[in-house]
């Protein structure tokens, strides 16, 4: 099979430039990406990309994948390849650090922006703050998230403006905390997202849904948070 | 929090709303019109045009829909820059051509509404 990768290397390389190899893979095998990606370095080990667990969890093999992003490890070829070429780039709109090795710096700044831990000023409870099992089904579909990446560099708003729109991941993470029964700074968590880009950059592209690899949906806690920025403000 | 001095405001709820409820007006405003060209007909003459939008509800919800359109038009294209236009040079002077062009069509608009 013809696989395309993105490759630059900024010591020895200009710019970058898509490298064509054929890789060998037996008839009526279906291989996930991560595993022909592995081929690859076989062959050629100055290939670099991120990945640990290889089975979804850690979020660390986010790539694009014939124009689509998702994990690496997790996508099998039947379900990407076209005309019987896999086309590999990193992830969109993010610096390239080295073939499919991005810097994902601006997305842990915006992560690190919402404030994704519980904050309650009243005093810990003995053993633990206690929580009902409808407020904590309130969290499902939000905790899930692992930080892949895959949603906010498939989002254009986070391209255009990645300093300022908190993208799809940082809003879904905001909005599990928003949600937490046990949270009590939401007046200050909303007072933070209410400016025409933090939240409002969203224009419901729902590319963040289309590609998430935990089938999350993050347009859907955007929209969650617009409610309460809305009953808020009226 | 963004803040960003260029955009006159500070808050993206009070921009959404606005936008909306521009656009109900706008919506409501094309409604009129074209319920009103429909019975009408299409041979219109001068004092027929003058007739209908001459009388003081429709001056005044001209005028409504004329600043509608002009804060809805300067939310859409700030936003339109703020995304497309990285220099800031060019950002702030297409947002300055925008804005004293929506002010110019705003005043001529109350000339033509008042003024005849």
């Amino acid at each position: 099979m013809l696989v395309s990768v993105y490759r630059y290397n900024p010591e020895t390389d200009r710019e970058p430039y898509m490298q064509d190899v054929e890789v060998a893979i037996s008839e009526g095998k279906d291989l996930m990406v991560l595993d022909v990606l592995n081929l690859m370095k076989e062959k050629d080990q100055s290939l670099s990309y991120r990945r640990s667990c290889r089975e979804g969890v850690c979020g660390s093999d986010g790539v694009n994948m014939n124009g689509k992003n998702g994990l690496a490890c997790i996508t099998p070829l039947s379900e990407v390849v076209t005309n019987g070429k896999l086309v590999v780039r990193p992830l969109p709109g993010l610096p390239v650090i080295r073939d499919l090795v991005v810097d994902m710096g601006v997305f842990y700044k915006q992560y690190q922006r919402i404030k994704p831990y519980l904050q309650n000023s009243s005093p810990a409870a003995s053993q633990e703050r206690l929580q009902s099992p409808e407020d904590r089904a309130k969290l499902d579909g939000l905790y899930e998230c692992i930080l892949c990446a895959c949603c906010s560099t498939s989002c254009p708003s986070f391209w255009w403006n990645p300093n300022k729109f908190v993208g799809p991941s940082g809003l879904l993470q905001a909005y599990r905390f928003l949600a937490d029964s046990r949270d009590d700074a939401t007046e200050e968590r909303l007072a933070d997202l209410d400016d025409p880009f933090s939240v409002f950059r969203c224009r419901g592209i729902m590319n963040c849904v289309s590609v998430c690899p935990k089938g999350l949906n993050p347009t859907k806690a955007i929209g969650h948070i617009r409610d309460m920025l809305l009953s808020r403000a009226t | 929090m963004v803040t960003n001095l260029l955009s006159y405001r500070r808050s993206g709820v009070a921009d959404w709303i606005v936008q909306r409820f521009s656009a109900l007006i706008l919506a409501a405003y094309t409604i009129v019109m074209v319920v009103w060209l429909v019975v009408n007909g299409m041979e219109l003459t001068f004092a027929q045009w003058q007739g209908f939008i001459g009388q003081t509800w429709m001056r005044i919800f001209t005028l409504l829909t004329i600043l509608a359109l002009a804060s809805h038009a300067w939310i859409g294209l700030w936003t339109v820059a703020t995304d497309y236009l990285k220099k800031r040079v060019i950002r702030v002077a297409f947002l300055g051509f925008v804005g004293v062009s929506l002010f110019g069509y705003v005043v001529w608009g109350i000339i033509i509404l008042w003024g005849f």
